[in-house]
C-alpha cells in the first residue's frame, strides 16, 4: 500500500525578491513518509522550515527539488486529499462559524441546506453547538480553533496538515483540545502530519515523532516510534514511565539544535 | 457661586451649551444685520428662517412684528431636493459599482496595474471638480451631467479603498479557502468580493458625502433644478438670504444622510468587532 503522503529528498531554495543573488535554503534533502491513518508529529527549533516542509505537503509550494506523492500519485498543485490547519487565523471574519464550516462544502457544489445540515454536526462533534450563528470575533480563541478544526474535518480528508495549531493557546485549552483531536482521529484513522515546538505535545499525540535540525537548511536528524499504548489521554501519558524516558531520549537529539537555532536567532538579530 | 457650579459646562447641560451657542451666533447675527448695508451682505437670520418656511410649508402666516410682508406657502423645494437626492443616490451606485469593478480588476490583474498605474494617479490628483464643463457639453443641463461630476468624485475613493480591501486580504485566508477546495471564481466570490466590499463601506460616509457634493457642485455650475440651481438663482439676484437658505437646507439634508448611511453601516458590518466590544465567550 503506498503511503499517504511521501516526501521525498525535498529542498526548497528561497531568492530574494529585492536581491536575487540572496539565497536561503530553508529545508535540504528532506524525505519524510507517512502512511495512511498514522499519526506523525514533526518537532525542531522555531524558524528551521517546518512550516515549509508543510505547505509543500499541502501544494501550497512548489519544492526546489524533489518529489511529492500523495498515495503513491504524484502532487501536481494543491493537495486536494488535505485538510490543511493553520497556525493563524485563517476563518473568514465576515462569515459566521456555521458559515465557515459549510464553506469547504459549497465549494464543493454540496447543495447549501445539506451543507448548513453537516456543518452543523461538526459543529457539534466540536463542541460547538449553540454558537452556529456567531461570528469569528464573538469567539474565544480556542472556540475559533474547534471551528477551523471542524472546516478542515467537514471535508473528510485523507490527510490532515496542522500548522502548530494549538500553540496560541493556553495549556488547559491546549489539552482538551489535544485529547479531542486524538479522539476524532481513533474514530477515523486518517493520516495526519503534525507540526509543533512542544516535544510533550509531540509524543503524546503521535505514533511517529520525527526531529528537524536547526535551519538553515533543516532535515530529519532523529525519527522515533513512540510506542505508548492508545488511547491516550494527553495530561495523563505524561507521568508513565515510557513517556518520560522518550522524552529524554528525544530531547537529548533535539536540545542541541535548539540551542544552534537560538544561537543563530542571537547573530541574526546582533 | 452656586449658579455658576450648576451652569459650569460639565455632561449633562452639554446640550445646553450647544443650542447656547447657536443662539449666540445668531443674535449676534441678526443684530450685525440691522445695518442694512451689512445686510445686504450676510442676510438675517429671520429672513432666511422665513425662506425656509415658505420652501417647506404650504401654508403662510399673515403679516406680523416679525415678517412685515407676512410669509408665503410655496412648499416649492421638494422637487428640487428630489432631483438632489435623485442625482446623488445614482452618482453614489454607479460610482461604487465602476469603482468596485475596476478596483477588484486591477488588484487582481498585476500586469494591467502596472500599465495603468500612472493614469490612475494622474486621474486621481486631478481637481475633478474642473470637469463639470466638459461634462456639461456632453450630457447637457439635466441630471446626468451631475450624476457624471459626481461619479468621478465616488469612484475614486472607492476604487483605492477596494485595490487596498483586495491587496491586504489576509494571505492565510486565501490559502485556507485554496486549501477547502475554492476555484478563482469561487475566491472571488468568498474571499476578494466580501473583503473589498468591506474596505467600500467602511468609506460609505466619505462616498456618500462626496456624491452629495458632486450633486450640489454640478448643479451650481449650471441646471434648471435643483438645490444648487436655487442657490445659484438666488445669488443672480442679490438674494443673500435664500443662499443662506440654501446652506442651512443643503447642511441638514447632509446630516440626515449622514446618519441613514451610519444606520445602514452598523447593520452590514455586524461581523466585525467594535473598539470596547467585549462579548467574548
Amino acid at each position: 500500500m503506498p503511503h499517504a503522503l511521501e516526501l521525498q529528498d525535498i529542498t526548497v531554495t528561497f531568492r530574494s525578491k529585492d536581491d536575487p543573488g540572496q539565497r536561503y535554503t530553508a529545508v535540504a534533502g528532506t524525505t519524510l513518509r507517512i502512511a495512511a491513518g498514522e499519526f506523525v508529529s514533526v518537532v525542531g527549533p522555531t524558524g528551521c522550515g517546518k512550516s515549509t516542509l508543510l505547505n509543500v505537503g499541502a501544494g501550497l509550494l512548489q519544492a526546489s527539488s524533489g518529489e511529492v506523492r500523495v498515495f503513491g500519485e504524484p502532487l501536481v498543485g494543491l493537495n486536494r486529499r488535505a485538510g490543511y490547519m493553520f497556525q493563524t487565523e485563517a476563518l473568514m471574519p465576515w462569515r459566521s462559524a456555521i458559515d465557515n464550516v459549510m464553506l469547504g462544502l459549497q465549494y464543493r457544489g454540496v447543495a447549501d441546506a445539506d451543507a448548513r445540515e453537516q456543518a452543523r454536526a461538526w459543529l457539534a462533534r466540536v463542541g460547538l453547538a449553540g454558537f452556529e450563528d456567531r461570528y469569528p470575533h464573538q469567539l474565544s480563541g480556542g472556540m475559533r480553533k474547534r471551528t477551523a478544526l471542524a472546516q478542515v474535518l467537514a471535508l473528510d480528508p485523507d490527510i490532515i496538515l496542522m500548522d502548530e495549531p494549538f500553540s496560541a493557546l493556553d495549556i488547559q485549552t491546549r489539552q482538551l483540545m489535544e485529547n479531542e483531536v486524538l479522539e476524532l482521529w481513533a474514530a477515523k484513522k486518517k493520516a495526519v502530519l503534525f507540526i509543533t515546538h512542544d516535544l510533550d505535545e509531540a509524543i503524546a499525540m503521535s505514533d511517529r515523532v520525527v526531529v528537524l535540525s536547526a535551519g538553515p537548511a533543516t532535515r530529519p536528524i532523529g525519527e522515533f516510534a513512540i510506542d505508548l499504548p492508545r488511547p491516550r489521554d494527553v495530561a495523563e501519558v505524561r507521568n508513565q514511565p515510557r513517556f518520560v524516558e522518550l522524552h529524554a531520549r528525544i530531547w537529548g537529539e533535539l536540545r542541541e539544535e535548539v540551542l544552534k537555532g537560538y544561537a543563530q536567532q542571537l547573530q541574526k538579530a546582533a | 457661586m452656586t449658579m455658576w457650579t450648576t451652569l459650569r459646562p460639565n455632561e449633562r447641560n452639554l446640550r445646553g451649551w450647544q443650542v447656547g451657542v447657536l443662539v449666540l451666533v445668531l443674535a449676534i447675527w441678526q443684530l450685525a444685520s440691522r445695518n442694512e448695508q451689512t445686510a445686504f451682505f450676510i442676510g438675517e437670520p429671520i429672513k432666511v428662517a422665513g425662506r425656509i418656511w415658505s420652501w417647506f410649508l404650504p401654508f403662510g402666516l399673515p403679516a406680523n412684528a416679525l415678517f412685515p410682508e407676512g410669509l408665503e406657502g410655496r412648499a416649492d423645494i421638494y422637487i428640487h431636493l428630489g432631483v438632489t437626492l435623485l442625482e446623488t443616490v445614482l452618482a453614489f451606485g454607479i460610482g461604487t459599482l465602476l469603482g468596485l469593478a475596476f478596483g477588484l480588476w486591477l488588484a487582481l490583474a498585476p500586469t494591467a496595474s502596472a500599465i495603468l498605474d500612472p493614469y490612475v494617479k494622474a486621474a486621481n490628483s486631478m481637481p475633478r471638480v474642473i470637469l463639470a464643463p466638459i461634462f456639461g457639453l456632453w450630457f447637457g443641463l439635466g441630471i446626468w451631467s451631475k450624476v457624471a461630476l459626481a461619479v468621478t468624485l465616488v469612484f475614486f475613493i472607492v476604487f483605492f479603498n477596494v485595490y487596498q480591501g483586495v491587496r491586504e486580504v489576509s494571505p492565510v485566508v486565501l490559502a485556507n479557502a485554496r486549501m477547502l477546495g475554492a476555484n478563482q471564481r469561487q475566491l472571488l466570490r468568498t474571499v476578494y468580493l466580501p473583503s473589498a466590499t468591506s474596505w467600500v463601506f467602511s468609506s460609505l460616509h466619505t462616498s456618500v458625502g462626496l456624491a452629495f457634493v458632486g450633486a450640489v457642485v454640478g448643479e451650481y455650475l449650471g441646471s434648471a433644478r435643483g438645490v444648487g440651481y436655487l442657490i445659484l438663482q438666488a445669488e443672480g439676484t442679490f438674494d443673500v438670504n435664500t443662499v443662506f437658505a440654501g446652506i442651512v437646507v443643503l447642511t441638514a439634508f447632509a446630516l440626515v444622510l449622514d446618519g441613514l448611511v451610519g444606520r445602514i453601516e452598523k447593520r452590514l458590518m455586524k461581523w466585525q468587532p467594535k473598539a470596547g466590544e467585549t462579548e467574548k465567550l
